[in-house]
Parts: structure tokens; sequence; C-alpha cells
């Protein structure tokens, strides 16, 4: 451990609707470049953690720091801004644009120019968004309007769009869900790759017990809103309470994904 | 004590018979999300036919089936409709609907006087509740003490109807969630016929109960179709105890509010809802709006205007322009008037196309900015040019203030919102006899000699609404503007990715009341004059007609639905007394032809023969 | 990019096939311009026009302009004063009209005089009762008919100002017309009578009154009497709450209109007892003008007529009559024609006053009953409008000149 702060440091972490505690006290941290999965049966509590990551949801208790900072209870768009993207369980793209229109919109975003009333929008940072889509295997569709593409491609584009803002952090929603096999292998090495070259920490969660196991440095599990085990992808998987509560008897390869996908 | 028992009744009583109307317009909303502009028609109709039917049947029997049977015979009118129109119309782009409904009750508005005549027509008195009943030494009609137990039996039956049997279940069920229903195999055509027959049911009873009460005439629709609005959205949308609530807080509000402010019964409903919505933005007993289809259908991505596109605009543009030269004064004041019209739209279009906005009170900024140029003429006795700045910075700074409360909501909430704030505008306006002269206007607004003339006038005209139109559009290509098609398109996203939604709503709502205004401020000029319906509801229904019209999704399909919506209004009135009854049937014409409006015509040929690239999925209802 | 193009077409092509079509002026024509709300207050302007149209056929029928036949182009104006200028506008520009005529709402008929004097064409306003027309927005093109808002008042507060009531209450449409017409009537009871007491007053929104509390309200403050200015369903809505909770028993009421057939009609056998209105007895006026108009009337429509008829036909009449006697069709000739010119009404002679351009029409004053299972007017004697105005002193101040 290197004396300046974790990447990101959540300590407590709470949250109740009317009586059930979906979260309760979770802390964890995370290091730049670092995979973590987040894993757990439905209704753990993945997506409220998720959701008060990135300030959807204001955590009834608890601490959350990014790179030394507070950011607990703030709305997304400020968490966003200082370097937090992230993709959803469903996802979330701009409709009406083109593919190329949708990196565009969030590169101009993050360079402070989306005031402007004046000057053609598609003209600015066409190479930069390029680049992007060339990351993420989808140049060649960057004219197509984004709601033609298929549900992996979308997918996808969100990645582009959560990357164009250069974060620090990226919360991955069940990243491959819908997805054909061959592809989720290629986005999680995409993914693994970057997030190493470029110090981008990752968390996400994943139904796909393959690609758990296959890039996440570490996995965290969550049952009924507690952290029940941390570790290794090799720790987690011979812990006995993770066995009998998600993982199944002995089961350890993948099951059929279920949920997540609309 | 026992006079605020008796007002305390006659409150309930007001509340039953709103609660009777609002509850149907709810469950219809509720289901289909069909905002039903035709509901005051139906209560309407009711009141007629239930007023024809006890003429001539008389005795207990006679009028309480009287009533009945016409609430009855306007329910299959009402099954009618939704089979042979709505039902065509399900898949077009939200509030379409309210478009062919809005049509329909201008239609019915005619027919009704064509029918019964145009005078008011008092109905008997209910058999057995003549009287009154003395309570606390007070006369309380016994008619009101029917209608205090009507209104929670009417609630009664509503809940057995929703929770015992399988129609209501699955009328709750489609109201939380339509596709799961869809997804359970049921019959959804079935269903919202049903649905939509239940809901014109209670409003045509509802106004049949009125019969003994009121005179029938033809203003009968429009009078209750505002009200009932606002008691639903109080309420929460889809909610009848919700709707319940609501009329009673409503009418004791108003029984009690006009013993201390005789004066205000006027907005007494509108301050409740704005302040209603502004602590619980869903009503008080509505529940978030499940995430209803996109405004936009997006199969066809916008782009600017190709360079033969511009030529042809420049071609339009300078024949336009040299109309002064080939026909009369008039013609060219009734072109200016569609000019000022055209810009009114599109920045009604920009907020409502691009911003996702819809807005039920964009009169209000239209009508700030005519009152605006007119103060300035009359009390700093400025020119054209300064007045019109005026005009435009009034507009403006409205929507400074009602911007800044409404982004706070969203959907029909930020649409009733919109409409409260310019209805409390427009009662300013209409009561501040001072500096606005109330309803006896403001006179003598005529422009400077410099553009009298009616060609110099359209020239103005012509200048201002082409540069309206063109900066609207340059916003829309803006960064801006893609930031706030980013909320419109997901705001779950534009927050994601760092982009205030409020902010940005926000701002597109100055924009789009600063355009307004100025459009206001021209008109001021053209009248000579400025009234508070420059203010009212039906300017701001008007403009809604034009955007959807003209094609919400496209960019400035409006300048084609205000040209043709305008100049068609003008030459109707102009022509037939029947002016209502022709463009209604218009209106309901063109959305069963064109439901993607004026603007989605061409692009049904241009999908018969793609030029460019590989031809775009077949999808339904894709727009322009 | 075509779809754009499209649209653009679309929208130019229907502009221009609205602009075609020009208008021309026969020869052997004088042109009137008439603009009302046809569509909106159809129960109102039906009569009137009614009367109009007879009266037109009666100026034709005995020679019509000096030889010339009159036509009366009428257009409708949906119920809105911008409305009202665009059929003005059509009807001077397009038309060529030498003078406009009409209204009804007293907004509409505002917007109409202004827009006469801003292009200086002759206005004949027929029904709109503000004061406003004539004086504090009197202008020289604009000559009005009906007996105002000042007039009625005037007419009522002398019958009011003999009642033993002290306490009085009032209740009006919350706009210009009830505000003014309340607060003229209260200027001149309470100038009549220093010892009556207003104790309260209710302002429903117009068209949208909600009886049953207003009419408690109202009983609350036991008045001895009230001043009553609503009217249409606002009215039915009022006379059948209040009578249900015996709000008008042993009270005097006083009501603007509600005498005129346009209301009291409507009301049936539940029309009031004994309240003091102005309005139109045509049942019970015999004498031989008016008796010509009902014959006339009736022949032609099989109805009888109201108010508004009487308006109209007057109107045209008075029209037709400064027509002939100005000199030419220009405006200022007929202006000056108009002033002070006397004309024949089914109510006697009346003229138009140089002071103010106001009729000196009057009106009828009674007391409402019902008879068989009809509300109708009796004991009710005609005003003539001369005696009900302010002061000539007084009325050059209210009439800023313009």
């Amino acid at each position: 451990m290197s004396a300046s702060p974790n990447l990101l440091a959540v300590e407590g972490l709470r949250k109740s609707y009317g009586g059930v505690h979906a979260v309760q006290g979770v802390s964890f941290s995370l290091e730049a470049g670092e995979i973590l999965a987040l894993i757990g049966p439905n209704g753990a509590g993945k997506s409220t953690c998720f959701n008060m990551l990135n300030g959807q949801i204001k955590p009834d208790g608890g601490t959350i720091h990014l790179k030394g900072e507070a950011i607990a209870g703030l709305p997304p768009r400020l968490i966003c801004r200082r370097g937090v993207g992230r993709t959803f369980q469903i996802t979330a793209t701009f409709a009406s644009m083109s593919v190329r229109e949708n990196v565009q919109t969030a590169l101009s975003t993050f360079a402070g120019q989306d005031r402007r009333l004046f000057g053609l929008a598609t003209r600015q940072h066409r190479h930069e968004a390029d680049g992007l889509l060339d990351h993420v295997g989808l140049l060649a569709q960057a004219d197509r309007p984004c709601a033609e593409l298929a549900y992996g491609d979308l997918k996808r584009l969100e990645l582009a769009v959560a990357l164009s803002g250069k974060p620090a952090l990226l919360l991955m929603d069940e990243p491959t869900a819908g997805m054909a096999p061959r592809e989720r292998i290629a986005l999680m090495r995409f993914t693994a790759s970057m997030a190493r070259a470029q110090g981008i920490g990752v968390l996400f969660t994943e139904h796909d017990m393959d690609i758990v196991f296959e890039h996440a440095d570490r996995v965290m599990v969550l049952n009924r809103g507690e952290v029940i085990a941390v570790g290794t992808p090799e720790t987690v998987r011979r812990d006995p309470r993770v066995r009998t509560t998600y993982l199944g008897e002995g089961l350890v390869y993948a099951r059929p994904v279920e949920g997540g996908a609309p | 004590m026992s006079f605020y028992v008796a007002q305390f009744l006659t409150g309930l009583a007001e509340a039953s018979s709103l609660f009777l109307v609002a509850c149907g317009l709810s469950i219809i909303f509720g289901v289909t999300r069909i905002v039903n502009f035709a509901h005051g028609a139906f209560y309407m109709l009711g009141a007629y036919i239930a007023y024809t039917l006890a003429e001539r049947f008389s005795g207990a029997i006679g009028f309480w089936g009287s009533l009945l049977t016409a609430a009855i015979i306007v329910a299959m009118l009402g099954a009618l409709v939704e089979t042979v129109l709505l039902r065509r119309i399900y898949h077009a782009p939200e509030l379409f609907q309210l478009l062919a409904t809005f049509g329909l009750t201008l239609m019915v508005e005619d027919l009704a006087v064509i029918i019964w005549g145009p005078e008011d027509l008092v109905g008997p008195r209910a058999p057995g509740f003549k009287g009154a009943v003395m309570i606390l030494g007070q006369a309380v009609p016994s008619y009101d003490l029917l209608l205090i137990v009507l209104g929670p039996l009417v609630f009664g039956l509503l809940w057995m109807l929703f929770h015992k049997t399988r129609f209501g279940v699955l009328v709750r069920a489609a109201t939380q969630d339509r596709e799961m229903v869809a997804a359970l195999g049921v019959n959804q055509r079935w269903l919202f016929t049903g649905v939509f027959a239940l809901g014109i049911f209670l409003a045509a009873l509802g106004g049949a109960l009125q019969i003994s009460r009121d005179a029938v005439n033809h203003t009968m629709d429009l009078r209750i179709i505002v009200e009932t609005f606002v008691v639903v959205v109080i309420g929460g949308l889809g909610s009848v105890g919700g709707a319940f609530l609501a009329a009673l807080i409503v009418a004791e509000f108003n029984a009690f509010g006009i013993l201390i402010f005789p004066g205000i019964s006027m907005i007494l409903m509108f301050i409740i809802m704005a302040l209603v919505l502004i602590v619980r933005p869903y009503g008080l007993l509505g529940r978030l709006e499940a995430p209803t289809r996109a405004v936009i259908a997006a199969a066809i991505v916008w782009a600017p205007l190709s360079s033969a596109g511009r030529i042809a605009v420049a071609a339009i543009v300078v024949a336009v322009a040299l109309m002064p030269f080939g026909v009369g004064d008039y013609w060219l004041t009734v072109g200016s008037e569609i000019l000022i019209f055209v810009l009114f739209a599109a920045s009604l279009q920009f907020l409502m196309s691009t911003g996702g906005l819809v807005s039920f009170g964009h009169a209000a900024f239209f009508g700030l900015g005519a009152y605006g140029a007119a103060l300035a003429v009359k009390d700093l006795g400025l020119p054209l040019l300064p007045a019109l700045a005026c005009g435009t910075t009034l507009g403006c700074a409205g929507a400074v203030v009602i911007g800044w409360f409404c982004v706070r909501l969203s959907g029909v909430y930020f649409a009733m919102l919109t409409l409260a704030f310019a209805q409390i505008v427009y009662s300013v306006a209409f009561q501040w006899t001072d500096v606005t002269g109330g309803d006896n206007g403001m006179l003598g607004v005529w422009p400077d000699a410099w553009a009298a003339s009616p060609h110099t006038f359209f020239w103005l005209a012509l200048a201002v609404a082409l540069g309206g139109v063109v900066l609207l559009r340059m916003i829309v290509f803006s960064p801006f503007g893609y930031r706030l098609r980013a909320v419109r398109d997901s705001a779950l996203r534009a927050e994601a990715t760092g982009i205030n939604r409020m902010t940005t709503q926000w701002a597109a709502l100055i924009i789009a009341g600063t355009f307004a205004g100025l459009a206001g401020a021209l008109f001021a000029f053209l009248k000579g004059s400025v009234f508070p319906d420059s203010l009212g509801v039906s300017t701001s229904v008007d403009g809604l007609v034009m955007v959807l019209l003209g094609g919400i999704g496209t960019i400035s399909g409006s300048v084609l639905g205000a040209v043709v919506y305008k100049a068609l209004s003008i030459f109707l009135v102009s022509q037939t007394d029947y002016s209502k009854l022709v463009l209604g049937a218009v209106i309901v014409g063109l959305v069963v032809v064109f439901p993607g409006g004026l603007g989605g015509i061409t692009a049904r040929f241009s999908r018969l023969r793609p030029v460019l690239g590989p031809a775009p999925p077949a999808r339904p209802e894709s727009l322009g | 990019m075509k779809r754009q193009i499209g649209e653009i077409f679309i929208g130019a092509i229907f502009l221009g096939c609205v602009a075609a079509s020009p208008a021309r002026a026969l020869e052997g024509e004088v042109k009137i311009g008439e603009v009302n709300s046809y569509s909106a207050l159809p129960a109102f302007t039906e009569p009137y026009r009614k009367g109009w149209q007879l009266a037109v056929e009666d100026v034709n029928a005995h020679g019509g302009i000096n030889g010339k036949t009159l036509v009366v182009i009428s257009k409708d104006d949906a119920g809105k004063p911008a409305g009202a200028v665009t059929a003005a506008n059509e009807l001077v520009s397009r038309d060529g009209v030498v003078m406009l005529a009409g209204g009804f709402f007293s907004n509409i008929g505002l917007a109409l005089a202004d827009f006469a004097k801003q292009k200086h064409v002759l206005y004949l306003a027929g029904e709109p009762l503000t004061d406003a027309m004539v004086w504090s927005s009197g202008n020289r093109d604009t000559f009005r008919l009906r007996p105002s808002n000042y007039m009625q008042a005037a007419m009522l507060a002398d019958d009011a100002a003999k009642l033993p009531a002290k306490r009085w209450a009032t209740v009006a449409p919350n706009y210009e017309y009830g505000q003014s017409a309340v607060a003229v009537f209260k200027k001149l009871l309470s100038a009549k009578r220093p010892d009556i007491e207003w104790v309260t007053s209710q302002w429903p929104p117009q068209g949208k009154i909600d009886a049953g509390p207003v009419v408690q309200a109202i009983a609350a403050a036991k008045p001895d009497a009230i001043l009553n200015v609503e009217f249409g369903p606002d009215l039915v809505k009022l006379v059948r709450e209040g009578n249900t909770r015996g709000l008008f028993t042993d009270r005097a009421v006083v009501s603007f209109l509600t005498g005129e057939p346009e209301y009291l009609d409507a009301l049936k056998d539940e029309a009031p007892e004994g309240w003091i209105v102005t309005g139109y007895p045509w049942y019970g006026i015999h004498t031989p003008e008016h008796d010509a108009f009902l014959k006339a009337y009736q022949d032609k429509y099989h109805d009888h007529p109201r108010l508004g008829s009487v308006v109209g036909y007057t109107l045209i009449h008075a029209a037709a009559d400064i027509l002939r006697k100005a000199p030419s069709t220009d405006t200022d000739a007929l202006i000056a024609a108009a002033e002070g010119i006397s004309f024949d009404t089914p109510f006697g002679p009346a003229s138009f006053r140089a002071i103010d351009h106001q009729s000196t029409l009057g009106a009828f004053v009674g007391t409402t009953t019902v008879k068989d299972g009809a509300g109708q007017m009796t004991k009710f004697d005609y005003r003539d409008g001369a005696k009900y105005m302010p002061s000539d002193d007084e009325v050059k101040t209210l009439r800023i000149q313009k």
C-alpha cells in the first residue's frame, strides 16, 4: 500500500427502503488499475451499491472517498465530473443521435463546451470520438443512428461514452449481459487491458462467473446487503459461505444469465 | 358556526360533481396514456342528451332514467370514438391523441349548436329534490345532499370494480405496467375500449347530473375541462382516490376562499395546483410515472439542411419577401400574423421536440411579450424597436421565473405546472386593471410610421420570424442543442455524463420563452392592442396544435403546422360560422391520415425510394 | 434532405393558394362591414343578425342609400379581439367597406374602436356596454348605440334609491363589465342615499360561478337588497341556487339586463319574482314603431325578437341614415353626418350625441314575474337614454379627447 489514499474507499455504506436493509455496512477499497467484481444473488444489494457510488441514490450512512475526497451524497453529475464513469444494467444512450454524436456530446460536456449556443456540434471532437469508437470496435458504425444498434453494440457505445470523460474509476453494471460469448470475452479483455494501461479502477457486477473469475483481480461477494467475502478469485471460490449462499453445491461455472438483460 | 357547516356541505356537493368528471379522466389516462381533451365535450353531450330525454319523460323514473340513459348513450359514443379514431393512433407519438381529441372537441361544440340551438337550456328540477333541507338553521338544497352521497358512492363502486372484478384488476395492472398486461395475453384492445367507455360514462353522468342545477350550453365543455385536468393532476394521474381528495380540496378551498378573498376564485385552484406540484411533484397520491415512450421515435438522425435544402429555403424566402408586390394589404396583414405564429410555434417546438418538454402554458411568454411591448409603448412612450426589445425581455424574464419552478417536474406534471403559471399570469393581466386595463386590454399599440404600412410590417415580421427560426435551428445543432437532446433522450445517461438536467432544461425554457416573447411583442403591434386572451389557454393550445400538426419528430415542422393551421383558421372564420366544425374535422382527418404530422408526409415518400445508403430498418411510425 | 425540401414547398404552395382571389367593388353598392361573435355567442348574435338582415331588406325596399343598394358584409370574430381586428382589416382593406359596425363583448368593441381610429374608418358599435367605448377610450371615429353601463346603472339606481333597503350586497362577474357596473351603481346609489351600507361583494369568475358557496356567502352578510350583474348560464345557476336556498325571499334584487329575453327566456318558470331589471318586454310594448317592427320580424322569422334583434335592426337603420345624410362616403363626411343625427328606432326616436358619440337609445325598466310558465317583465316603462347621462362637463373630463 502506498501512502497516497486509495482510488476508492467505501466505509460502512448503508441504505434501507422502508424496513428492508438493502445495503448494510458495506466497506471496501479499490486501487487504480485494479478490477474488482461485485457478485451476489439477485436482490443482494449490488445495484443499490452501484447507484450509491455514482450518486443516483443517496446513502443513509457511511462514507465514500474518491482519491481522498468525500463524494457520498453528491448528485451523479458532480460525481461524474470527479472522475467516475459508469454503464447501466439496461443501456442508457442518446437514442436520437448517431453513434458518433453520442460520444461527441459526452466529449463536449467534459470539455465544458456544452453551453455554446452556436457552432456545429458535429464538427467538434470528431477525431477524438472516432478514436474512442475505434477502441470499442464501433468505428464502422459511427454514422448509424444509435437507435438501430444491436444490444451488444449499445453496451460498447455506453463504454465509449463512459470513457470519454477519462474516468479514474469505471463502474460497469453487468457490462456483458445480452452479448454473445465471443463478444463478452473481447469486451472484457479490452476493458482489462485499458484499465491496466491507463490505471483506471474498474468495479463491475456480473452474473457470468466465467467472466468474473477470468478477469477480476479481486472478487467481493454480497449477500442480503452485507459483504460475506472479499479476495482473489481463488480464495472466494473456495470460501464455504460463498459456496452455500451463491455458487451452490460445488458449482464453479457460470449459470445462464438471469435477469440483467431486458 | 352553522353557516360554516352549510358552506362545508356546499363544498362537498361541488367536490362530488367535480370528482365524477375527474375520475373518468384519470382512469382513461392511467391506462391508455391518452390526454383526453374531449372529456369536457363528452360531459357536455351527457348534459344535452339528458336534457332532451328529461324534457320528454317526466316523473321520477323518467328523470333519473333519462340521466342514466344519456350517460350510457354517450359512453357508447365514446367507445365508438375509441375504436374508430383513437385505436388508429395509439402508436403515434405521445400527445398526438391530444390533437385528435382537441379536433373532436371543436367539432362537438359546433354540432351541439346545430343540433340543440344556441340558447341556454334549463332542464327540469330533479323530482323529489327540488327544495332545501334545514340543517342547523341553514337551508341546504336536498340535491346537494344527494350529490354528497353520490360522490363517495361512485368512489366506492369504482373501488369494488377495481378490486373485485377481473376487469378492474386488469385495469389496475395496466395502469402500473401496460406492457406486462399485454404480455399476459390480455386483449388490450378490449381493455382500452372498456376503460375509455367507462371514463366517458362517468363524464357524461357528471354532465347529466348538472341539468337541474346549471344551464346546458355549448361552452360547458371548456368550462369543465381545464378544471378537471387540474383536479386530476393535483390528485395524481391515474389515481381515483387522488382525484377524490383533490376534488374535495379544490371545492372546499373555493367554498371558504371566497369568504376571505372574493376576487381570488379565478385562480385559486391553479395556485393550489402549483403549490401541490412544487411540494409533491407527482400529485397527492400519484406515483412516479412509469417511463413512457420517448416523444421522438428516432429512426432518422437530425441533420442541418443540405445545400439543396438551403437553396430551396432561400428561394421560398425570396418568393415570400416579394409578396408585397403581388398581393393586397389584407393578405399581407394575414401573412404577418401567420409569420408571427410561425415564430411562436417554432419556439414551442424547440422546447417540445428538442427539449422533450411539453408545455401547456407557452402562451404565458407570448402574452408577456405582448404586454411588455404594450407597456413600453403606453407607459414609457418607446418606439417600435425598443418596445419589441422590452416585450422580448419580459417574455424571457417570465421564462426565467416560471422555468425555475417547472423544470423540477417532468412529463404531464411539467405541462400542467406550466399551465398553472400561465393561468396565474393570465389572471394577473385580467385583474390588475390599473396597469393592464384588465379585460378591456391595452389599446393604441400601433407601430411607428416607418413600419406602419402593411408591406413594411410584413417584411419586419418576415425578418423576425426567419431570424428566429434560423437561430433556433442553429441552437438545435449547437453543442447546447445536443446537450438538451441528451437530457431528453436519457436523463439517466446525461446526469451520469456530467450534465445538469435542470439547468439544461431551464435554459431551453428561457430560450423558448424569449422567442415566444418576441413573437408576442410583434403580435401586439400587428393588432394594435393586447388583451388577456393572448395569455390564455386557447393560445397555448393553438401553439400545441401547430407543433403536433407539423410533426413533433421534426426540427421545424411547426413552421408548416403554423402556416396551415393559422391560414386555415383565419380563412374558415372569415368564410363560415361553423369554422370549428370544419377545422376540427380537418384536424381529425389529418391525424388519421398522417400520424407523423404534416412534416411526416414527405418522409413517407422518401422512405419508398431511399437514395442515400441502405434503407433504414422497417419501423412502424418512424418519424422525420 | 428531400423530405425537408418537400415540407417547405408544401408550405409555400399553401400560402400561395390562400393569397389568391382579390376582391372588387361593384358599382351601385354601398358596403358596410359587420363583425360579431357569431360562432362564440350564437345565442346573442343570431337574433342580432336576424335584426340587421331585416333592416337591410327594409332599407333596400325603400330606395337603398340614395339609389344605391346597401350591402352588409358580415364576419365572425370567433369571440376574440385579435380575431375581430383580423376581420375588420379584411373588411376595410380587402372588401373596401365604407364603415364598420358590430361587436358584442366590450373588449372586442374596444379593439375595433382602436382599429377604426388607426385606420380612420367610422365604427358603429352595437352591443358593447363598457363606458370606456365612448369615454376613457372614446375616439372620433367610434359611435355606440346601446345604452351604456353607466346609463343602465343610472336607471336602476333611480329605482333602487326608492327601496327601503339599507344593507346592500353585490354579485358580479369578475371582469371589467362586472366591475364597472358595480362601481357606477354604487357611486350613483350612494350619492342618492348616503345612509346605505355595502356589506359584501362577490366576484365569481365569468362562466365559472360556484353558485352554492356564492349564495351562502351573500346570505351570510344578511343584506336587505342585492345588486346582480350576473348573466347567461351563471345567472341561471345563481337563480336556481338562490331560489332553493331562499336567498331572494324578503330581499329586494336589482339586476342588470335580466329582463332581456336573451336571459329571461332561459329561466322559464324558474324566473325570479319581483326583481327590478333592465330589459326588453317585447310582449308588452304597444307603440306604432314597435308594432311595425314586431310584425315584420315575426312574419319573417316566426320567432319573437330579442333585444339583440332590436340592436341589430336599429344599428343598420342608423347606419343607413348616416350614409344617406353624408354627402360622400369619406370617413370625415360620415362622422360629420353622424354627430347629432336623429334616427327612428322601435323604441322611438334617438340620436347620436355629438359630445361623446353615445346614442340616446334607452331601455325598459320593470320587475320580473312568471306568467304562463315563462319569465316576463311587468310594471315596466321606457327610460329615454338622454336623461341618464352625466352632465356635459363631466363627460368632457371623462372623455380624454384624442
